[in-house]
């Protein structure tokens, strides 16, 4: 997602803050921290010091009354509490993300549809990590009020992400005043969302025009059919080689032969998969190089 | 470098205002209320105003309006910036021509994403 990745707190210094009261966490239970989270989303922190797993696990502690790291992962491993590893992991996931983040993309993807649309077909658009629905309803805004201009449909948007709390923030289509002010022109935020309590709430008009589904990009099948243009922006760079190498399979495969993929600012597919290379016509966009779905290279690994 | 005249009758608002929009490489003045700042902007035309509505002597609205009522032909971005977080007043600040809105308490992120829809950063 815009990221379902790494940890929280991503803009934290680069030392421990010195008055953490927290006891520190054993080595055991990072390993087993880290190893929950990479089994169930693919993504790696052990790069990560342990005290920001204590950032990141504070709201959880406090929130279950315990003391530290290594009495929640005693809860986890005593196994009586079936929701506690999808909290744990909840919580690590970085969900960081924002309305038309890099929004160059946004004007480039709309030429890119218009041309897709020649085809006859209704477009359909993938969001893969899309973490509390920013992107998509970025997207869902854009296509709707061309619609509203030009009478041109609006595509099918399926937004998914591996952290069930995120896609159920998604569907609410609920914003703080914080989220609401990144990256959503005032004007969009009048027409499409409704002031409730403190928080901004997307007109159900909207919302209704995306699929929000939870998918672990990592070990689940890719929403069915196939798309124009698939966005992952911000997920693959915390994957090892090997996951990202199935996931960029998993991709390749759900993309309709010409269709586009797009990755985060700072990302390239460039060394890293055969699948995909840069869009002659769409710069920051790729595509793959054979349209067609028999190329070996396109079926999933062991398949 | 672009300008920035930061309207806020709170000078502590001034102060953080003023700390951000130099991190985002912006030259700033400064104005404790609307007459003040259109007395700034006689003076010299600044490309981004940041907008209290609530102050003493001149409002940030009545600014607004004899702003564009005034003589000055250049057209700076105007950003409300302002505790008035409702959707009447967030409506009445963009049809007396204000560019973007900005609902207090505000951060780094949300100033540069603001300035950055109006083309200023």
């Amino acid at each position: 997602m815009m990221g379902a990745s790494a940890l929280r707190g991503r803009s934290m210094p680069t030392t421990a803050p010195s008055s953490s009261p927290a006891p520190a966490a054993s080595q055991a239970t990072i390993d087993v921290l880290t190893a929950l989270l990479e089994a169930r989303t693919g993504q790696q922190i052990a790069a990560y010091r342990s005290w920001r797993l204590d950032t990141a696990l504070k709201p959880l502690l406090r929130e279950r009354q315990l003391g530290s790291l290594d009495e929640l992962v005693a809860q986890l491993l005593a196994g009586k509490d079936r929701e506690i590893g999808e909290h744990i992991v909840d919580a690590l996931l970085n969900q960081e993300t924002s309305f038309y983040r890099d929004a160059q993309v946004f004007e480039h993807l709309v030429a890119a549809i218009a041309d897709a649309e020649t085809a006859g077909h209704r477009i359909r658009i993938w969001c893969a990590g899309c973490s509390t629905g920013q992107e998509p309803l970025s997207l869902a805004m854009l296509f709707a009020e061309r619609h509203e201009t030009t009478g041109a449909p609006v595509p099918d948007i399926v937004a998914t992400d591996v952290s069930g709390a995120a896609i159920a923030r998604a569907r609410s289509g609920r914003f703080t005043q914080f989220e609401i002010q990144r990256g959503l022109p005032i004007r969009r935020m009048m027409r499409w969302f409704d002031g409730v309590g403190a928080d901004w709430v997307a007109k159900p008009e909207l919302v209704k025009l995306v699929t929000f589904r939870r998918v672990n990009l990592v070990s689940d099948a890719a929403p069915a059919g196939r798309f124009d243009l698939v966005l992952c922006r911000n997920v693959l760079l915390y994957l090892t080689a090997e996951t990202k190498l199935r996931v960029f399979s998993t991709i390749a495969r759900a993309l309709r032969p010409g269709g586009l993929f797009v990755m985060g600012a700072g990302e390239t597919v460039s060394g890293q998969t055969p699948l995909f290379e840069p869009s002659q016509r769409y710069r920051g966009f790729y595509e793959t190089p054979s349209s067609s779905t028999g190329d070996p290279r396109l079926r999933a690994p062991g398949s | 470098m672009k300008t920035c005249l930061v309207v806020d009758d709170s000078k502590v608002i001034r102060k953080v205002a003023r700390h951000i929009l130099e991190t985002l490489d912006f030259t700033v003045r400064e104005a404790c209320d609307g007459q003040e700042a259109l007395q700034c902007c006689l003076e010299s035309v600044p490309d981004v105003i940041l907008l209290d509505w609530n102050m003493p002597v001149m409002s940030g609205m009545d600014f607004l309006r004899a702003l564009r009522d005034s003589d000055i032909t250049q057209r700076p971005k105007v950003v409300f910036c302002t505790t008035e977080n409702g959707m009447a007043y967030i409506r009445a600040a963009i049809e007396a021509g204000a560019d973007e809105y900005v609902m207090k308490p505000f951060d780094r992120e949300t100033l540069a994403s603001k300035l950055q829809i109006v083309g200023m950063a």
